[in-house]
């Protein structure tokens, strides 16, 4: 089995496991964003399960943060050999003849989702760590009341963050576009070139960064 | 058209040899007619180049009817060119104008080096098909008939579209990463769609896939442009279904 995840196959098939796993996170982190929208008491309810509960912080998360990794990884690995496989470059060759944009670019939309998460990690994830790790305050309350939705809103106030958020989340749903289907056809699916997926691959790809982008420009907006 | 030609301008890659650095020539051919195919207007040209005392350039072609796969040619940015389930060799002129400016370049992969101007070895894909592409027989004189095993309809036509596969390598040099997996997943297919292949099918696919890593074609990111450039219609399901043997074969 070793052997197979060396295989070029096997590197595709390790990429789409990893792929199916974080477009299930993403639908799990936008339920609890867009709570916040309607109520800032569940969402305060939902951060603090989410962000003190021993089986997410110590299990789910280091999962979650070794996927993320473990994507961006080998999605860099790919493309090295990738590139290397290639001789010469043609004086004219014209992709767009026979394949996606998305698809001829998921480095790129990757490298951009990429640069987004390090602004996402600095403006919430690195700042939880602190509170609850570092200086031990696992409360979750900030003068007798709870933080989470209070400092989410102040985040979005700065509207060249909320203008990063939406470029990401952009690129996030080209990188959907293409690669919802291509995780089926990496495990040996063909569904992925079926129409009834393909067209809820579609929607996926649309709806969860629209979903994203609609709360990041709502606090935005309502909340001066 | 019919009666006056085009004037076309070619450009086209001239390479001396394997250890050579090519470049792109330009070259001018006139009075071409639309119902000529690709290759005679290449023919026109080398003819012109002769009688100017130059080197022809050089070229794979054979049977020029479509099925023996040694023709290639990347033009003006696809394999085979601009029609459609299509080579190089049943490509007609018509598919191009008066005046236009065509980019004629080899096949490229690092896995096909350029032996000469427009030739490409693609004996890579000779030692994929050696590590496992055939099912072994005993051929002394007990050979069961073929036609006397049950076969659904259904899976001997799926076998047949993997095995009009002629190899001629459009899927590689079409594929942004270089990728020969359209190629191994119908050589694959056509043996594992039928029950002769069954016997041999975890070793083949293992194997066919580790020789095609070895000859250092990339990995497929499933961008399609290969079943679009493919002469033959190859599916991408041939790749699903391989890597479905694989994934099958790796955990048995």
């Amino acid at each position: 089995m070793s052997g197979f995840f060396k295989s070029s196959i096997g590197r595709k098939v390790a990429m789409a496991l990893s792929a199916f796993f974080l477009m299930f996170f993403l639908i799990i982190h936008l339920a609890v964003n867009i709570t916040s929208v309607f109520s800032a008491d569940v969402f305060n309810e939902l951060s603090h399960f989410m962000g003190t509960n021993p089986a997410v912080q110590f299990a789910l998360q280091p999962i979650l943060l070794f996927g993320v990794v473990f994507h961006f990884v080998m999605g860099f690995v790919l493309e090295l050999k990738n590139r290397k496989a290639l001789g010469v470059s043609y004086a004219k060759n014209n992709g767009a003849a026979n394949s996606t944009w998305m698809s001829r670019n998921m480095i790129y939309s990757g490298l951009v989702i990429l640069a987004f998460l390090v602004l996402h990690f600095i403006d919430f994830w690195i700042p939880e760590i602190n509170v609850k790790y570092i200086q031990g305050d696992m409360s979750g309350l900030h003068n007798g009341e709870f933080r989470y939705f209070h400092e989410m809103v102040a985040k979005f106030e700065n509207p060249v963050r909320v203008a990063a958020y939406v470029v990401s989340f952009i690129l996030l749903a080209l990188h959907l576009l293409h690669g919802f289907t291509s995780a089926f056809q990496s495990m040996g699916s063909t569904a992925g070139r079926k129409k009834a997926l393909q067209n809820f691959g579609k929607i996926y790809s649309f709806a969860i960064p629209l979903g994203f982008i609609i709360v990041a420009v709502y606090h935005h907006f309502n909340h001066h | 058209m019919s009666g006056k030609g085009m004037n076309l301008t070619l450009k086209i890659w001239r390479q001396k040899d394997a250890q050579s650095k090519g470049k792109m020539e330009t070259y001018k051919v006139n009075d071409i007619s639309e119902h000529m195919s690709f290759l005679e207007m290449m023919d026109v040209l080398n003819e012109q180049l002769i009688a100017e005392g130059d080197e022809p350039v050089a070229f794979d072609h054979d049977c020029r009817e479509g099925i023996c796969g040694m023709c290639s040619l990347y033009i003006n940015g696809e394999a085979h060119g601009p029609d459609r389930g299509v080579t190089t060799c049943q490509l007609h002129m018509r598919m191009f104008n008066d005046g236009d400016t065509i980019y004629i370049e080899p096949f490229r992969a690092a896995a096909f080096p350029v032996i000469k101007d427009l030739v490409v070895d693609r004996s890579a894909f000779d030692r994929i098909q050696q590590a496992g592409g055939y099912i072994s027989v005993n051929t002394s004189g007990n050979t069961q008939d073929a036609n006397a095993i049950p076969i659904s309809k259904h899976a001997a036509d799926e076998a047949m579209d993997a095995a009009t596969c002629i190899g001629c390598g459009a899927c590689v040099a079409t594929c942004k990463n270089s990728s020969a997996m359209l190629f191994v997943g119908a050589k694959v297919s056509q043996y594992a769609l039928l029950p002769q292949g069954q016997v041999e099918a975890a070793d083949r696919v293992k194997n066919m896939v580790a020789q095609m890593d070895l000859e250092g074609f990339g990995n497929c990111t499933n961008t399609g442009a290969c079943e679009v450039e493919c002469p033959k219609g190859i599916s991408l399901d041939n790749i699903a279904r391989m890597n479905r043997e694989l994934i099958k074969a790796s955990v048995k």
